[in-house]
C-alpha cells in the first residue's frame, strides 16, 4: 500500500478528471457508427407490423430484386441458427420461449425482426426493406400480463415461470396479526435509452478462420461465449470487440437478434457486415423493462413492527425471454425486503410473457421496482397506524447490531447477506442535513396557504459486486508504458479512469500514466463486463491485487540492482528510490523492465517480464445502502409536478474518485425521475406501440431534472472486498420513484393516492378530479 | 433513385467537394462522406439535438437539414473546436466539471453551447437553462453540464 511520502494526483479517493474525456470533447471516439471496413454490406431489419401472429409467408421477391441488394433473408435461410440463449448458460425449463435471430413460425410483438435485407449502401437497404411483405395469419393479442395466461405454441402458457421466495410462516403471522395493510401498485413500462442507438459490425477473416463483431457492450466476454455456443465456435476464432459506447444501463450490450445476424452474414456473405439502429427501432426493439403489478400486505403489531410481508405479483416479459432468463424476477423476489427487517416473508411472482417487446434489465433491475412498492406499502402502514412515515421506517430496520444479517433469500445465486451499515444511523445523518423538522413546518404553512407542496422519503439497500471471480493483468514495458488489461467494459461511467487510479496507487506513479483495456475478448480469457455495479467492485480489486503484485516484483528487482532490500525502497512518479532519500539514486520502472526482459542477463532466475496476473474471488455479493428525500410542488391546473428539492444520502464504503460516483448517483437520479413522472411504453389493444419516438417517450430535459444534494458516506467499508468498495451505478436511481410519489402524496393531501407510475400530468390530474381538488 | 448533384461543404474552413445524393442529411454527409464522425446521431428527428453543428455559426439539428442545402455555407463541427492542441474553453470547462460520462451526446451539447455563447456572450442563467434544454443527455443528469457551460461562458467573456 502506498505511502504518505508518495502521494501523488490520480489515487484513491481523488476527484481528477477523466482519462476518458479527451477524445470525447474533441469528436475523436470510435462508436460503432463511426467504424467502418472496406467492401461492407449495411443490414437493414424488416420488423412485424403485427403484435402476434402465425406466418403465412414472406414475400421477398421485389427487395431481392431491388438495385444494391445483395440478399434477403428470413429465417428459412438460416434455419441452423438456434435461438439466442442465456446469458448464464442454457435453461431447459425457459428454452421453449427464446427468440430466433429471425422469427420462426410467429411474430410476437410488434418490431419482432422477420427479414434481414443487406445492401451495398444503408439507404438502399431501407428502401428495400419497404418492399418485404409479410403475410400473417392474426392470433389473440394480450397486453395485459395479469390477465389470464394464454397458449404458447400449443406446448405451454404464457405464464413461462413462477418465482417464489420467502420464509416464515406467512398464513399464521398474518392470522394473528394486530392490522393487515394492503395496497395494489403498478410500476409502468420504461427502459434505459441510451443516447446511441445499438449497432453492431460483423467481420469473417476467412484465412485465419477468426470472426469478430464490433459495437459489442457492457459484456463482451460472456456474449463471445453464447456466441460460440450458438454458432459452434472455439473462442480463440471467435472476438469481440468494444470501443466507445454511448450509454448502457443494462439494455445496452445484451445479445440481440442484430449481432447474430450480422456475424452469420459475415461469414455466409463473404464481406464485413454493418448493422445501425434508429431511434424507431430502439424503442420496440431494444430491451424493455420495469412493467409490474403487485398486490402486496403487511402484517402488523400494535407498535408499528412488520411481522410479515406477503406479496403476489406479475412481471410483463413481453414476446420472449431473452439473455437474462428470469433474473429480474429473482431479484425483485430477492430485494423487496430492502433495508427492513420483516421476520417472515413471501414473495410470489408470476413472470409471463405478452405481445409487447421483450423485457429485461435497465439499471437497478428489480430494486427499482420493489423499492417502489415496499416504500408505498411503508407510507400505507403509516397511515393505518396513524404514525409517523419516519418512524414507521425506523421501527423496522435492521440495526447496525444484527449485522451482517442474512436471509434465507437469493439473488443471482447469491445468498442476501447485508453487509455491516448503519441504516438508522445514515438516516439521522440525511435528516439533520436536510433540516427534516423545519422542513416540515415549512411544507406546512405553504400548504396552509392553499400550496400543494409535500415530501417524501424512500430507503432502500443496493447490491453490487457480484461475484464469483475477475482477474487483471498489468504489464510494464521497457519505455516504463504501464498497459492494466481487464475484462471490465466501459459503458461510459469512468472504468479506465476508476482502474488506472487503483493501480497508480500501488504502482507509485501518475494516474495518466496507465492505459486501460477493457472489452476486447482476444487480450484477456475471462471477463465480467460491466453490469449489476460489479466493475469497480471485482475488476477494481483484481486490478489493485495485481498492482500490488508487480509492485513487489518491480521492488526485488530493484533492491538487487540497488544492493539493497526491497523493505527499503519505495516508487514515486514511476521511479523507484530508497524510502528516506526520495531525491536520491533511483530506478525507473522501465529501467526495472529492462532489468527483467527474457535476455537480460541481471534477471537472474526471476520470471521475465515487469508484469503480473492476479485473481479476486468474492463469496458475497456487498449491499450499499441510502435513501432519497424529495420535495415537490404539484399545480393543481395542469397536474405538473416540480421537483423543489431533492437529497440523496448513501454509503459507499470507499471512494475511488467521489466526482464520478456523484456523477452516478445525480445521472441515475435524472433517469429516476423520468421513470417516476414522464417515461412509459404504451401500447393499443392492438398491441400498436404508442412511443417509438421521443416525441412520445418523453425523457427529462435539464428544466425537469433537479440537481441533488449529495451525502456521500464512507462509514462502512464492505467486508467483503480488502480495498472496502461497494458499487455506485444504481443507487441513484433506485430510491427516487418512491421518494417522488411520497411527496406527492404529502403536497395533494391524499395519503396512497399514487398507485402507479409515471404520475403524468393525465394521471395526477384524473387523482386530483376524483378527490375533488 | 434521384440524380446526384456537385457541392461544396465548408467544413471547418476545409471545401469537401461531393457528387451528393439530394435526399442525403447533412448529418450523415458530413460524417459517411466527409470523413468527420465526432457529429453524432441520436434520433434523426430533431428531438434529442446530439447531432448540432453550426451552419453559418447558428446551431442546427444537422438531421434535420440535407447535405444539398448546406452548399457553399460555412459548417464548424466538434473537430474544429480546439485550437490545433489548445482545447475551447467549453472543451475545458466540460472535462473541469465532469459534464459527459457517456460522451455521445456531448458534441451536440458543444456546439449548441458555442453557437450560444458567441452569439449571446452575456446570455443569463435562465435563457441558457432555456436553450441548453433543447438537448438531451442521458448519462449525467444536466446539473454538471449547466455549471461547465457558465464556467465557459466567464472564460469566453475574459478572452473576447
Amino acid at each position: 500500500m502506498a505511502t504518505a511520502t508518495n502521494r501523488m494526483l490520480g489515487h484513491l479517493g481523488d476527484s481528477v478528471e477523466r482519462l476518458e474525456d479527451p477524445p470525447l470533447v474533441t469528436g475523436k471516439g470510435r462508436f460503432v457508427g463511426d467504424i467502418n471496413f472496406p467492401d461492407q454490406l449495411h443490414m437493414r431489419i424488416v420488423r412485424s407490423a403485427h403484435a402476434h401472429g402465425t406466418i403465412k409467408s414472406i414475400d421477398t421477391s421485389a427487395a431481392e430484386a431491388f438495385p444494391g441488394v445483395i440478399a434477403v433473408w428470413t429465417n428459412a435461410d438460416i434455419d441452423d441458427v438456434p435461438p439466442i440463449d442465456f446469458r448464464e448458460g442454457s435453461d431447459p425449463t425457459l428454452a421453449l420461449f427464446r427468440q430466433y435471430p429471425l422469427a420462426r413460425e410467429l411474430v410476437r410483438y410488434v418490431g419482432d425482426p422477420v427479414a434481414a435485407v443487406f445492401a451495398e449502401d444503408p439507404y438502399t437497404a431501407e428502401d428495400a426493406a419497404e418492399l418485404v411483405i409479410l403475410n400473417i395469419d392474426p392470433l389473440p393479442i394480450l397486453i395485459n400480463a395479469d390477465e389470464t395466461p394464454q397458449d404458447f405454441m400449443g406446448k405451454a402458457t404464457t405464464e413461462a415461470a413462477v418465482v417464489e421466495q420467502g420464509y416464515g410462516d406467512i398464513e399464521t403471522t398474518f392470522a394473528n396479526a394486530h392490522k393487515i395493510v394492503e395496497i395494489d401498485v403498478k410500476v409502468s413500462r420504461h427502459t434505459g435509452v441510451p443516447m446511441e442507438c445499438r449497432g453492431a459490425i460483423g467481420r469473417y477473416d476467412e484465412a485465419r478462420d477468426v470472426l469478430e463483431m464490433y459495437g459489442a457492450a457492457k459484456v463482451p466476454h460472456r456474449n463471445r461465449d453464447t456466441l460460440c455456443r450458438m454458432l459452434n465456435r472455439p473462442a480463440s476464432g471467435m472476438h469481440l470487440f468494444e470501443g466507445h459506447t454511448g450509454g448502457g444501463f443494462g439494455i445496452r450490450g445484451e445479445l440481440y437478434p442484430e449481432d447474430v445476424l450480422v456475424c452469420v452474414a459475415a461469414i455466409r456473405l463473404g464481406r464485413p457486415v454493418k448493422w445501425i439502429e434508429d431511434r424507431q427501432e430502439h424503442l420496440m426493439a431494444a430491451n424493455h423493462s420495469r412493467q409490474q403489478r403487485h398486490i402486496i400486505r403487511a402484517a402488523v403489531a400494535e407498535d408499528g413492527e412488520i411481522v410479515g410481508l406477503d406479496d403476489e405479483l406479475y412481471l410483463d416479459q413481453g414476446g420472449y425471454i431473452r439473455t437474462h432468463g428470469t433474473r429480474v424476477a429473482n431479484m425483485t423476489t430477492g430485494t423487496l425486503p430492502g433495508p427492513y427487517r420483516f421476520p417472515v416473508y413471501r414473495s410470489v411472482c408470476h413472470f409471463r410473457l405478452t405481445n409487447k417487446t421483450p423485457a429485461a434489465t435497465y439499471r437497478s433491475p428489480g430494486r427499482c421496482e420493489s423499492t417502489f412498492v415496499r416504500e408505498r406499502l411503508m407510507d400505507a402502514v403509516a397511515v393505518a397506524m396513524d404514525m409517523d412515515p419516519i418512524a414507521v421506517r425506523r421501527r423496522n430496520l435492521i440495526s447496525l447490531e444484527e449485522m451482517p444479517y442474512g436471509r434465507a433469500l437469493d439473488v443471482l445465486g447469491d445468498s442476501v447477506e447485508h453487509d455491516p451499515g448503519d441504516y438508522a444511523g445514515l438516516l439521522d445523518q440525511g435528516l439533520a442535513q436536510i433540516g427534516w423538522e423545519d422542513l416540515q413546518k415549512q411544507l406546512e404553512e405553504r400548504r396552509a396557504n392553499g400550496e400543494m407542496v409535500g415530501s417524501g422519503i424512500s430507503m432502500f439497500f443496493e447490491k453490487s459486486g457480484l461475484g464469483p471471480s475477475d482477474g487483471a493483468k498489468i504489464f510494464i514495458d521497457n519505455t516504463g508504458c504501464i498497459e492494466v488489461v481487464t475484462g471490465g467494459a466501459s459503458i461510459g461511467q469512468g472504468f479506465e479512469t476508476a482502474m488506472a487510479q487503483i493501480a497508480a496507487e500501488d504502482l507509485g506513479t501518475d494516474y495518466r500514466r496507465i492505459r486501460v483495456v477493457h472489452g476486447q475478448t482476444n487480450r484477456i480469457d475471462y471477463g465480467v463486463g460491466a453490469h449489476a455495479s460489479r466493475a469497480t467492485v471485482l475488476t477494481g480489486t483484481a486490478v489493485s491485487l495485481t498492482a500490488q503484485a508487480v509492485r513487489a516484483k518491480a521492488l526485488d528487482m530493484a533492491a538487487e540492482l540497488m544492493q539493497t532490500t526491497a523493505e527499503s525502497l519505495t516508487i514515486t512518479d514511476g521511479a523507484v528510490h530508497s524510502k528516506n532519500n526520495p531525491t536520491g539514486p533511483s530506478l525507473t520502472l522501465g529501467e526495472i523492465a529492462e532489468a527483467l526482459l527474457p535476455t537480460s542477463k541481471i534477471r537472474g532466475d526471476r520470471e521475465p517480464y515487469l508484469k503480473g496476473e492476479e485473481w479476486f474471488h468474492i463469496d458475497h455479493q456487498t449491499y450499499p445502502y441510502g435513501h432519497h428525500i424529495a420535495v415537490v410542488k404539484v399545480d393543481p391546473d395542469t397536474g405538473g409536478v416540480e421537483i423543489e428539492k431533492y437529497f440523496i444520502a448513501y454509503d459507499i464504503g470507499r471512494s475511488i474518485n467521489p466526482m464520478m460516483i456523484e456523477g452516478q448517483l445525480v445521472g441515475g437520479l435524472a433517469q429516476g425521475v423520468g421513470g417516476a413522472l414522464f417515461e412509459e411504453f404504451t401500447y393499443t389493444e392492438a398491441g400498436d406501440p404508442q412511443a417509438v419516438t421521443f416525441a412520445d417517450y418523453l425523457m427529462p430535459t435539464l428544466q425537469e431534472t433537479p440537481e441533488p444534494e449529495i451525502l456521500l458516506t464512507e462509514d462502512f467499508p464492505s467486508i467483503r472486498t480488502p480495498l472496502g468498495i461497494k458499487g455506485a451505478g444504481e443507487a441513484g436511481i433506485t430510491g427516487a420513484a418512491g421518494a417522488i410519489a411520497s411527496a406527492i402524496d404529502n403536497a395533494i393531501g391524499i395519503p396512497g393516492a399514487v398507485t402507479e407510475t409515471p404520475v403524468s400530468p393525465q394521471r395526477l390530474k384524473k387523482i386530483l378530479r376524483e378527490h375533488g381538488k | 433513385m434521384s440524380k446526384k448533384k456537385d457541392i461544396t461543404l465548408n467544413i471547418n474552413g476545409r471545401d469537401h467537394n461531393l457528387s451528393v445524393d439530394p435526399r442525403w442529411t447533412l448529418a450523415d454527409t458530413i460524417r459517411d462522406h466527409c470523413g468527420q464522425t465526432g457529429t453524432h446521431l441520436g434520433c434523426e428527428h430533431g428531438v434529442c439535438g446530439a447531432c448540432t453543428v453550426l451552419v453559418d455559426d447558428s446551431p442546427v439539428r444537422s438531421c434535420l437539414m440535407f447535405g444539398i442545402q448546406a452548399d457553399g455555407k460555412k459548417i464548424r463541427t466538434v473537430e474544429g473546436l480546439a485550437n490545433g492542441s489548445e482545447y475551447h474553453p467549453l472543451q475545458k470547462a466540460f472535462m473541469e466539471n465532469h459534464a459527459l460520462q457517456c460522451g455521445y451526446c456531448t458534441p451536440g451539447f458543444l456546439m449548441l453551447a458555442t453557437g450560444v455563447l458567441e452569439a449571446q456572450p452575456d446570455i443569463s442563467d435562465d435563457e441558457l437553462n432555456d436553450v441548453l434544454s433543447s438537448n438531451l443527455c442521458r448519462c449525467t443528469g444536466y446539473a454538471n453540464i449547466i455549471k461547465a457551460v457558465r464556467a465557459a461562458r466567464e472564460e469566453m467573456r475574459k478572452t473576447s
